[in-house]
């Protein structure tokens, strides 16, 4: 069983949104569809795993190993999240649908990830507070970066009731820019990611979205090597080949 | 005619103090969250605003602007508008609050149960001044003096703690001596074992994600066949006995793992934070504040003698500064000075520097201590209760104003808010000042040892995998 793990191919998302959107307890409906009771603050990244089926219904239909990187959303711990960013395949946007604020932060989440996954270890780069769709395509071109896929997720959907007057929800102006897939759950009901809900459908295709991109990329450059190993000055670039030698 | 350019300039200076605690409240402390309630928006600066006029209406005193009757009119409008909201109005809501956060609590029930905690409030409110000889008994029940010294006594104990704390904590933080040494290899090493221990993590929860897949699809497969069902539970048993302990003794292993990841992730923490400090303290700030932290540590540890021999000496009656800086001035040194006009400036300067400090500091530590606690669900509270303790702070710090001012200063403070006994309040200011700043001290020196003494084991420590 052991030897069949190791041999499947895997994708790492990262989960990311303010403090207390519900970030755990949608990656723990969406890995094991039941509802998470004892929810706590998440200290550093919680990981959990979910096997998905790539190109479900087809004949070239293989099982993949979706890894959903849940980062911990507290301010005090700002400067050491950035470890966890590098190498990350697609990006999960939580935001809370009672609380406004919480999805006009989405785009400092979007610009730390983008910074700091090409920067590696630089700690000065000042972070941007607000971009625009242009500077979102931008950063691709200037970091040389391939173009995450991007989800957006809106929780709490059924206290939306009681604080807003009108009855539909507004999409948040971010999954627009970024050509992104956005859906609304309630974290607390077991049906909302329910297999052949709309919800859970989106879903799917985003994550075959994800994989189709990490493949595409595999073939790049960086090889899909973490930031440490890029760091680390046993590992020197090869530049006929372009890819990481050890060495010494 | 006067009395219209009075309340003019009052009216408008209190409405600048209100538009800013409201810029300041909206832009800085409310910044993660959307406000859904209006009340708790606007009871923040009003709190903000009334304790700002207090200050001003004491430095109009000083200065002598406004004409006395109106300024003592001033006073009292402004001391029973915090009163009410202090203790009618912000208690009433925080129970409000509090109450419906609780999730058991139905829609009707809401509103009784906080009008009966509001009342359990009330009673607290009231004991709390019995053990303190506060005040001579002459006073009825319904006297502003009962209130006023209620609400002084909490104030100045929070004033107390907090000037405790920030008088070891500043010089703390701001001395390189204190300051461990943090190497860029020390944090990668950090960083390393980290995702090491989460690679462990992701795989073996991978094997646990096939092992179930596996058990449910056998699961079903076991339904739709057509083998006997003996043979069916047979096969069940033998094959996911094997596969079911080791699923148990997994999933305790990624519990271990993962727990150890939350340690190692708030230790990288702790290292980045270090490292941050250091090249604060390498920048030109940084500099300048390591060497005033010099003299802040000797100005605390004189504080704290001092405090020291006030409570032991029972020492009262202390003369306020400027008094004494003219005195020493004048006798010892043999100035010749105008003492009456030299005083006024002086203590204007004085009493200003320090309405300004506290203010500035006061805010600052709040907005950490919001960012630091609030939640999205317990915001609403938070704000109330700083909006309280603000109240109370600025309320007792007025009352503690008082022997920083000149004799012929002091007697509109006491007219306001009555015959209190003062000297009560500085005592009790000593004596807790003293016991947080030693509590800090000891709190400081334990962590501190601790980081130590785990910087020396961290270099024994490898993973076994």
């Amino acid at each position: 069983m052991a030897n069949h793990a190791n041999a499947m191919n895997k994708v790492k998302i990262l989960v990311v949104g303010d403090s207390g959107v519900g970030k755990s307890s949608l990656v723990h409906l969406i890995c094991h569809g039941q509802c998470l009771s004892n929810s706590s603050w998440t200290i550093g990244c919680s990981v959990e795993v979910r096997v998905h089926e790539y190109r479900e219904g087809t004949p070239s239909q293989r099982p993949y190993f979706v890894e959903l990187w849940d980062v911990g959303g507290s301010n005090s711990h700002k400067n050491a999240r950035h470890v966890f960013y590098n190498p990350v395949h697609g990006i999960i946007l939580v935001h809370d649908l009672t609380n406004r604020k919480s999805q006009q932060n989405l785009r400092r989440w979007l610009s730390e990830i983008l910074l700091r996954e090409g920067g590696g270890t630089k700690s000065r780069i000042p972070l941007v507070d607000d971009f625009d769709a242009e500077q979102f395509g931008g950063f691709s071109q200037v970091y040389g970066m391939k173009k995450l896929p991007v989800f957006v997720v809106g929780t709490k959907q059924e206290q939306v009731a009681e604080f807003r007057t009108s009855g539909r929800v507004r999409s948040s102006s971010i999954a627009d820019e970024c050509a992104a897939d956005e859906i609304t759950v309630n974290t607390l009901d077991q049906r909302s990611l329910a297999p052949g809900s709309s919800n859970a459908v989106r879903l799917s295709r985003f994550f075959d979205k994800v994989i189709e991109r990490q493949q595409t990329t595999t073939s790049r450059t960086d090889g899909g090597f973490s930031y440490l190993e890029r760091e680390n000055p046993m590992f020197r670039r090869n530049k006929a080949t372009s890819s990481f030698v050890v060495t010494g | 005619m006067g009395i219209l350019i009075d309340s003019a300039i009052m009216t408008g200076s209190m409405l600048i103090f209100f538009i800013g605690g409201w810029m300041w409240f909206v832009k800085k402390i409310f910044r993660d969250y959307e406000v859904h309630n209006t009340l708790v928006q606007l009871f923040f600066p009003m709190i903000f605003m009334l304790s700002c006029a207090m200050f001003e209406l004491i430095i109009f005193e000083i200065a002598a602007v406004l004409e006395s009757g109106s300024r003592y009119l001033y006073w009292q409008v402004v001391l029973y508008s915090m009163l009410i909201m202090l203790i009618l109005v912000i208690p009433f809501y925080l129970c409000h609050f509090a109450v419906s956060n609780i999730r058991m609590v139905s829609r009707e029930w809401v509103n009784l149960l906080s009008v009966l905690t509001w009342g359990v409030f009330m009673v607290c409110f009231w004991k709390i001044g019995d053990p303190f000889p506060i005040l001579s008994t002459q006073h009825g029940i319904l006297s502003i003096e009962q209130s006023i010294s209620r609400i002084g006594v909490i104030g100045v104990t929070v004033m107390a703690a907090l000037s405790g704390f920030g008088a070891v904590n500043y010089p703390y933080t701001s001395m390189n001596i204190f300051m461990r040494p943090v190497t860029k290899h020390d944090i990668q090493a950090q960083e390393r074992r980290l995702l090491q221990t989460i690679d462990v993590i992701v795989n073996k929860k991978k094997r646990i994600a096939l092992a179930e897949k596996e058990r449910i699809t056998s699961k079903v497969g076991d339904e739709s066949g057509s083998r006997s069902r003996i043979w069916g539970l047979l096969r069940s048993v033998t094959a996911s006995s094997p596969q079911g302990e080791s699923l148990s003794t997994l999933k305790q292993e990624v519990a271990a793992l993962e727990e150890l990841s939350r340690q190692l992730f708030l230790e990288s923490v702790e290292l980045q934070n270090q490292r941050e400090r250091l090249e604060w303290a390498s920048t030109f700030q940084g500099r300048f504040f390591n060497f005033m932290g010099y003299f802040f540590s000797l100005y605390c540890s004189w504080k704290i003698f001092i405090s020291l021999v006030n409570i032991v000496f029972d020492r009262v009656g202390r003369k306020d500064p400027v008094t004494k800086g003219m005195e020493i001035a004048v006798h010892w040194l043999g100035f010749d000075i105008d003492v009456q006009f030299w005083s006024q400036h002086i203590s204007f300067f004085l009493v200003g520097c320090i309405i300004l400090t506290s203010i500035r500091g006061f805010i600052l530590t709040l907005t950490r201590f919001f960012y630091a606690v609030s939640s999205s669900k317990s915001s609403n509270i938070i704000v109330l209760v700083l909006a309280q303790l603000m109240g109370m702070y600025f309320v007792s710090m007025v009352m503690l104003m008082r022997m920083n001012m000149p004799l012929e200063y002091r007697t509109i403070i006491t007219q306001v808010l009555g015959d209190l006994q003062f000297h009560f309040y500085h005592r009790w200011f000593d004596v807790i000042f003293l016991v947080s700043a030693l509590t800090t001290m000891g709190i400081l020196y334990l962590a501190h040892k601790q980081v130590n003494t785990s910087d020396k084991t961290e270099s024994f420590y490898e993973p076994k995998w």
